[in-house]
Order: structure tokens, then C-alpha cells, then sequence
């Protein structure tokens, strides 16, 4: 069943609100989702005031001036600081995205951090993708070929590589998949849009010759029919893909072979 | 109050594993879950991956551990391309390509280390490309490749010649991917966000495994392994600006030095010409590659005057001091006058939105710059360490002893940017990092396919096996003293930036010996506010600059001690290259307690490793 409420140990509550930096140009208001495993507390709202003047004007710079400046326990991933990495992937103003690519800018008023949703939560902004991890390594993403392996490289044209644009790209930071409403409901058993798009990515790769049993792996009720084109997926995106429509390349897929 | 590391470990199935006794310090215990592989791989970027696929297949029992998901590893963000000598746009020859990698390294490399990357290098990418890399493609359906700076026809006379193997703009996000994919093919066992903390070495010098901390849980792990293989990468984030991720702070080659092991060749550091003005972060080589140019204020292609034959495609420490002197002769742009900018917009929209379509969005988000109306302000920024651990070319890690300067340490190598071959030298060329990584990792794990014995007992460890990461772990993470990490930090990075940077002068790096010892010594005063071990980040940030900034004292002293101009080294006060004196490695040890560096030297390899091509002598270096 849906649950339509929050376990009780999950509802927020009104955090601390930190001092305002002394001296401090321009500043921004960050309402940031926290959670210590240790404490035993509900989770719960910090208020931080971030001085724009002596911070770049990425969310992600924001949050790692709070954490040198005001709050060394702040707690989220992040790496690359360009968006290759896809480490430092939360729900920024209502969407998930890279906090390293969304400009404070963007963000009218307060902004607003909360982990990828419907994941477990480790520690204030990090979640829990060991599933998510699972599910990839589930469609086998690596190439398969059976004819014998060439010297050279194996050739593809122009318009072959073509097909993988748009897919090879996914950075796997999650955040189409916990954005899907499937995927939070049932994602224990739909592999979501972010697993889908990879599997798509190697069915379509034309040096790959194991096509009949990727489809039969996701043959399923659940791993690949659970999407219902809300294509939440699609509109978060931080890289610009489109996996809704990779995973509507794999049911016609389906259907082709099936007549 | 933070909990004993038991009750945290309590939702998974550690418990049943062994645990065995810990070592008490300050009467807190911190019990180890103890296990036992034949390779240990730290590190799951290019190298590491590759390292572990190898081992994999050679039926070793191989752990990979690694601080971040393996696809978040900075081998992620290369974009150019990977260097080979495939001949699929043109003439091209190993010999070629390993006069070009000399030549870049300016005479420092290790020429039969050389000879071996580029004659295995067209395997390592045909084995990547059946891995399934996404390679980008010619005409005719082969693997498409570039032109990149250095890399020049018939032994360095030109015209360009086009090796580097690309994937558009995302070639190590291509395949590092894919890598991973390979690794999950051989079913390698990985520990994923393990915070490797400190190598177990016993009393004959001989590596015996590695300790790390499950960041997820706060346990401690002790994995006894017959070979342990650092594929740590580089430590860019000693400076200010880097294009290296957050990540990249050299904690292989921290372990190494705490190990009382020394660093090779540490004061070469590569600026990368074109790291995106404010931001840092990278465009790619490859962007001048396809055509793209630097101009100044007065829009001159100031290129043709520093390298008239190469022009843009100089090597990346000649283009990199080209743009500085621009600089300082008030020649930048922008309104403090203080950068250059690089041109794409006279290219073809579709050339741009096929080869470069992850740098054009880069521009867009970093520079608020349409790359097909307007240039791209950019600097040159920390980007590439030639230095690190001191191999031969199977990656086994080298120390100098008893006057043996090739001497290997037993149960111990290191691959990739973490370490030094040497096939760099004082200069790395672009695409040549790429190579190195794979050819490497897999030379590494056919190494260890001859010296591992996969079913040999292990010896038990030392009793105290372990003790230096918990003392450290336990010392850091109630440290109370008066300054944060990110202060400290900060003072590092600045003394880095301003002291050791492109161009130097013996003042200039004394008063930076004096200002990073500052720093040094500052840590006796850290302060750490996070007391947890459940993904204490403020707690691996403080383990991080602790491995940083002795890397740090030894890059400043280790230019300080070079007395000559040579690859990225350049020194104002001795402008030329003195093959006499100074064609010698440097290894640099630290003593961290005393605050001590050690200085000496290993012999540059002046041979080859067959008889197919004799050594390169030194010459002249001019592009």
C-alpha cells in the first residue's frame, strides 16, 4: 500500500537557525535537511546564512561554505564540481539536480536542500544507492559478443555510434530515478528510468550481439513495465537526457520481436 | 554523543565476520574486521579498475576499495582523448609517439618505462574498445582520432599528427564507465566508500595490506593482502585552483610517505593552459585539437610567436608560461587584464556540437560563454601530478637503499597518476595520462599474475599490525585545537598557489618552505567539531589534508632543491635545462613527527627496453 504519511520517526522538525556570518556581504538563506544516525532525533531543518560575496555562485559552493565556514558536520557528497561525477546529486528547490551546475541564481528566495527522495538516508544530505548499484550491475553493462574478436577494433559507422548520443552520456547520479513515483512505490522490483536508459544503451550499441537476452532479462511486470510515462525522469535530468523515452525504445523493442 | 562503532554496525552483516581484538587507544576501542585477499587494489579510477580486472582474471583473490563509487572517481572528467599510435587518420609509429613522449618530458622520463607505454598502448585501447568504449568513429567506422599538443610526425618535425583516441569530449567518463562495467563483468569484489587510511608495513619494510574505515558504518577494516596496489591518482587539491576534483588528494601517496617511503619527482606540477578563468574547471586540449586558438588583449595568437612550428598545440608548460608571460606584460584580457581567451567560435556548429559538445556546456554553465559567438576566458590551472610514487615499469614501488636506487619494496605498487613510472618526466603530454592509466593497471596485474602465488598461505601479520591508521583515526577525530581543517586547508592551498607555481625563484620557494612549514606545524592545532564515525566527512577531510599537506612540504622543497629549468619546473633564477648537473630524479622522504624532509636522488634510466629503438639523447627543446 501507498503510505501516505510519514513514519513518525521521519517527520521533520524546526532545526537550529545559525548566526548570520559577521561582516558578511550579500547574503542567502539555505534551509538544509539534516539527520544525525547517531542521535537518536527525527530529522530536521537547519537555517544557514550564506555570504555570496566570498562563496562561487553554485548551490554546491553554498553548501562547502557552510561547512568551512559555519558547520563542519554538514554531511553530503560531492567531487568533480562539474557535473561529470554525479557525486553531489540532491533535490535542490523542489527538483532533484547537481547542487555543482544549479546557480543560486536560479533559486528565487531560500534555498531550499533535501536528499534524493524516497531513498534510505544515511546521513543528512547522503542516501543509501546500494540498490540502486544492484539494479545496474543487474542488466550486465558491459558488451557482449559472441563472433570472434577482432585484432583491430570492432568497426561501426557513423550513424550506429549516432544511437548511443543521448545515453552513453548518464553520469548515474540518480536523480531521474528518485524522482519517479514508480520507482519510489516500487523500487525494489522496477529498475527505474536511470537503469533502464543504460540497459537501452547497450541493446542499442551495434557491436553488442546479446540483444534476445537483455530483452528477455527485462521481460518483467515490474523491472521495465512499471513506467507509466510520467516522464519526471526526462524534465530533472541534469544532463539533458531523456530516459523516458530510451525505456519507450525498449517496449517497442519488445513488441517488434513479439509479432 | 557519538555511539561505540558496534551499535553502528549493527544493521549489517559484519557481525558475523571474525573480529578480532583491537589495539585500545585513550582506552576506546576500535575493533577491525579482519580480511584476507591476495591483491588489494585502494583506488577504483582508470588505473585501479584495470588493475583489479587484471588480477581478477589472473584467478587472484583482489579486493578493490575506494572512497567514492567507482564511476565518480576523477578519471571521469578527462575529456580529449586517449593516445595510440592506430594509424586510422594517417602515418603514425610508436617510435613517434615515444620521441614525442620523451621530448614532453623533457629528457626526465624513464625511456624504457616509455618504450613500454607506447608499444602496448594500440592493445590497451582495442582491449578498451572491445570492453565496449563508445569511441567516436570515422568515416569509415574506425576509431576516430585527434590532433593534442606535442604529438608530431616523424620524430617531432611535424606536421601534427592526429593519435589521440576520443569519445567527443568525454573520453574518461567513456571509459571509466565502461571499465567499471568490465569489472562487474569479472565479478571483482569492490568496497565501496572505504576511506583507505594507512598501509601495514612490518619490520623488513615489506608492505602487508591496508587499513581503511567503512564510511557508511564506522567500522574498521584490516585487509591482509601478499600485494597491495596504490591507484590513488593525483593531488591537485594542495593548490588553490585546480581542475582536480575534491577528491584528488593524493592519499596513496600520504600512506606512502607515512611508511617512511619516498616521493619522486614532486616539484613538477602541470598547469593546464585552459582551466576555465574563476571556476577552474577544464577545457579540453582537444579544443585547440580541432582548431581552436588563444588570443591576448590586442587579439594576436601570441602561440606563433612562443612555438612557431606547434603554435597552439605546444606542449602544455610551454603554452601554460606563454599565456603567464602574456599576463604579466599586460597583455591579458578581462578587466583586471588577468587571463587569456580561447576561440571555438569560427568553428563549425557541428564539428563543436559532435567533438566538443561537453566543454560547450561547460563554457555555458562556468563562463555564462555560447562557444559559437564568443571566446572562453581561461587560465592556467593546476591539473596534472608528474610526480608520486617512485615504480619500474610493473608498477613494483621503488625506494633507494643501500645504494640500490631501483630497489623494490616487497608487497607494495602503485599505477597511474599516483605514481611515477617515470614515462612523464618534468612535462606530461595531453592523452598520454589516459594511456598510461590502462597500460599500466595492466601491466600491474600481469605482474601480479607472476609473483602472486594465488593459493600461498599468508604469514600472520605483526602483532601492532594497524596500530598507526587507529592512532590516527582516534587522534583526529576528537581533535579540540583551535583551528578547523578548511582553515588549514585554505593557508596550504594559498602558500601552494602563490609560492610553487608556474614560474619560480629560489626567494619566492624559500618564503614558501617557510610559510607551508607553518602550516605543517598547524596541525598540532586542528580541530575537528564532527565526533561521529557514520560518514564523519568533516573527519576524512581532516585525514585528506593530513595527506595533502605533507605532500605539499615536499613538492615546495623539492623545487626549492632543483636548480635548473626543466619541463614544468621553470626557475627565473636559472632560466636553462642542465643536463649535467640535473638529469637525476628527485625522491623526497618526509618525517612527519620531526617535520623533516629528506632530499636525494635516483638515476634518470638512459636506456631503452629493447633493442627496436636506441635512447633518445638530449636535445634542444623547441616546438
Amino acid at each position: 500500500m501507498v503510505q501516505l504519511t510519514l513514519p513518525k520517526n521521519s517527520q521533520m522538525t524546526e532545526g537550529k537557525v545559525w548566526p548570520k556570518p559577521e561582516g558578511a556581504g550579500e547574503l542567502r538563506e539555505y534551509r538544509i535537511y539534516r539527520w544525525d544516525p547517531d542521535d537518536g532525533n527525527n530529522p530536521r531543518i537547519d537555517t544557514y546564512h550564506v555570504d555570496t560575496s566570498d562563496c562561487g555562485p553554485m548551490v554546491l559552493d553554498g553548501l562547502i561554505w557552510i561547512k568551512n565556514n559555519i558547520d563542519p558536520t554538514l554531511t553530503f557528497r560531492r567531487s568533480c564540481r562539474e557535473g561529470i561525477c554525479g557525486s553531489c546529486a540532491m533535490n535542490i528547490d523542489g527538483m532533484n539536480t547537481l547542487a555543482c551546475t544549479r546557480g543560486m541564481d536560479e533559486i528565487s528566495g531560500t534555498v531550499k536542500v533535501y536528499p534524493l527522495p524516497h531513498m534510505p538516508v544515511v546521513k543528512d544530505l547522503v542516501p543509501d544507492l546500494t540498490r540502486f548499484y544492484t539494479q545496474l550491475a543487474s542488466v550486465e553493462p558491459w558488451l557482449k559478443t559472441s563472433s570472434p574478436t577482432p585484432e583491430r577494433e570492432w568497426t561501426q559507422s557513423h550513424a550506429d555510434r549516432e544511437k548511443l548520443d543521448g545515453l552513453y552520456e548518464c553520469i548515474l547520479c540518480a536523480c531521474c530515478s528518485t524522482s519517479c513515483p514508480s520507482y519510489w512505490w516500487n523500487g525494489d522490483r522496477y529498475l527505474g528510468p536511470a537503469i533502464l536508459l543504460q540497459a537501452y544503451r547497450w541493446l542499442i550499441d551495434s557491436r553488442d550481439e546479446a540483444t534476445g537476452d537483455r530483452l528477455d532479462n527485462l521481460e518483467d511486470p515490474f523491472r521495465l513495465y512499471r513506467c507509466h510515462t510520467i516522464m519526471n525522469c526526462t524534465q530533472t535530468c541534469p544532463k539533458g537526457l531523456n530516459p523516458a523515452k530510451a525505456i519507450a525504445e525498449i517496449k517497442k523493442m519488445m513488441v517488434a520481436r513479439s509479432v | 554523543m557519538a555511539k561505540s562503532p558496534g551499535s553502528a554496525t549493527a544493521k549489517k552483516s559484519v557481525k558475523q565476520r571474525p573480529v578480532s581484538p583491537a589495539p585500545s587507544v585513550n582506552s576506546k576501542a576500535y575493533p577491525f574486521v579482519d580480511h584476507t585477499f591476495d591483491v588489494v587494489v585502494v583506488g577504483a579510477g582508470g588505473s585501479g579498475l584495470r588493475a583489479t580486472v587484471g588480477c581478477v582474471e589472473a584467478g587472484l583473490k583482489t579486493a578493490c576499495i575506494t572512497k567514492v563509487f567507482p564511476t565518480r572517481s576523477h578519471t571521469v572528467a578527462a575529456q580529449g582523448g586517449i593516445a595510440a599510435s592506430l594509424c586510422n587518420m594517417g602515418p603514425d609509429d610508436w617510435r613517434w609517439h615515444m620521441y614525442d613522449t620523451v621530448k614532453g618530458s623533457d629528457w626526465l622520463g624513464d625511456q624504457d618505462a616509455i618504450e613500454y607505454l607506447v608499444r602496448e598502448a594500440p592493445a590497451a585501447v582495442y582491449e578498451l574498445e572491445h570492453y565496449g568504449v563508445p569511441f567516436s568513429r570515422t568515416e569509415d567506422g574506425k576509431i576516430y582520432q585527434r590532433p593534442f599538443g606535442g604529438h608530431m610526425q616523424n620524430f617531432g618535425a611535424g606536421p601534427p599528427v592526429q593519435r589521440t583516441c576520443a569519445a567527443a569530449d568525454r573520453t574518461g567518463h567513456a571509459i571509466l564507465h565502461t571499465l567499471y562495467g568490465a569489472a562487474l563483468k569479472h565479478n571483482a569484489q569492490f568496497f565501496i566508500e572505504y576511506f583507505a587510511i594507512d598501509l601495514i608495513m612490518d619490520e623488513d619494510g615489506a608492505c602487508r595490506g591496508v587499513v581503511a574505515l567503512d564510511m557508511a558504518d564506522g567500522t574498521l577494516h584490516r585487509f591482509r593482502a601478499k600485494m597491495v596496489i596504490l591507484a590513488t591518482g593525483g593531488y591537485g587539491r594542495a593548490y588553490f585552483s585546480c581542475t582536480s576534483a575534491h577528491t584528488c588528494t593524493g592519499d596513496g601517496n600520504g600512506m606512502v610517505l607515512r611508511a617512511g617511503l619516498p616521493l619522486q619527482d614532486m616539484e613538477f606540477v602541470q598547469f593546464h593552459p585552459t582551466g576555465i578563468y574563476g571556476a577552474g574547471c577544464l577545457i579540453t586540449e582537444g579544443a585547440r585539437g580541432e582548431g581552436g586558438y588563444l588570443t591576448n588583449s590586442e587579439g594576436e595568437r601570441f602561440m606563433e610567436r612562443y612555438a612557431p612550428s606547434a603554435k597552439d598545440l605546444a606542449s602544455r608548460d610551454v603554452v601554460s608560461r606563454s599565456m603567464a608571460l602574456e599576463i604579466r606584460g599586460g597583455r591579458g584580457v578581462g578587466k583586471e587584464n588577468d587571463h587569456i581567451h580561447l576561440h571555438l567560435e569560427h568553428l563549425d556548429p557541428a564539428i563543436l556540437h559532435e567533438r566538443l559538445p561537453g566543454i560547450s556546456e561547460s563554457a555555458k554553465i562556468f563562463a555564462g560563454v555560447d562557444v559559437t559567438k564568443e571566446p572562453i576566458p581561461v587560465l592556467p590551472t593546476v591539473h596534472y601530478n608528474m610526480g608520486g610514487i617512485p615504480t619500474n615499469f610493473w608498477g613494483e614501488v621503488l625506494t633507494s637503499k643501500n645504494g640500490n636506487p631501483d630497489t623494490v619494496v616487497p608487497g607494495l605498487m602503485a599505477v597511474g597518476e599516483a605514481a611515477c613510472v617515470s614515462v612523464h618526466g618534468a612535462n606530461r603530454l595531453g592523452s598520454n595520462s589516459l594511456i598510461d592509466l590502462v597500460v599500466f593497471g595492466r601491466a600491474a596485474g600481469l605482474r601480479c599474475a607472476q609473483v602472486v602465488e594465488a593459493d600461498a598461505k599468508q604469514r600472520d601479520l605483526p602483532e601492532d599490525a594497524g596500530q598507526l591508521a587507529v592512532s590516527r583515526l582516534d587522534h583526529f577525530r576528537y581533535a579540540s585545537g583551535g583551528t578547523p581543517t578548511a582553515e588549514l586547508r585554505m593557508q596550504m592551498q594559498k602558500t601552494m598557489q602563490s609560492n610553487c607555481a608556474v614560474f619560480r625563484t629560489g626567494e619566492i620557494l624559500e618564503e614558501g618552505q617557510e610559510k607551508i612549514r607553518k602550516v605543517w606545524s598547524g596541525k598540532d592545532d586542528i580541530s575537528v567539531t564532527d565526533r561521529s564515525l557514520i560518514w564523519n566527512s568533516d573527519l576524512i577531510e581532516t585525514l585528506e589534508f593530513d595527506n595533502l599537506i605533507s605532500q605539499a612540504v615536499v613538492t615546495m622543497d623539492s623545487a626549492s632543491q632543483r636548480h635548473e629549468s626543466r619541463g614544468a619546473h621553470a626557475r627565473e633564477d636559472f632560466p636553462d635545462r642542465d643536463d649535467k648537473k640535473w638529469m637525476k630524479h628527485t625522491l623526497a622522504w618526509a618525517d612527519d613527527a620531526a617535520k623533516k624532509v629528506t632530499i636525494g636522488d635516483r638515476p634518470v634510466h638512459s636506456y631503452t627496453m629493447s633493442n627496436d629503438i636506441a635512447y633518445i639523447e638530449p636535445k634542444a627543446r623547441v616546438y
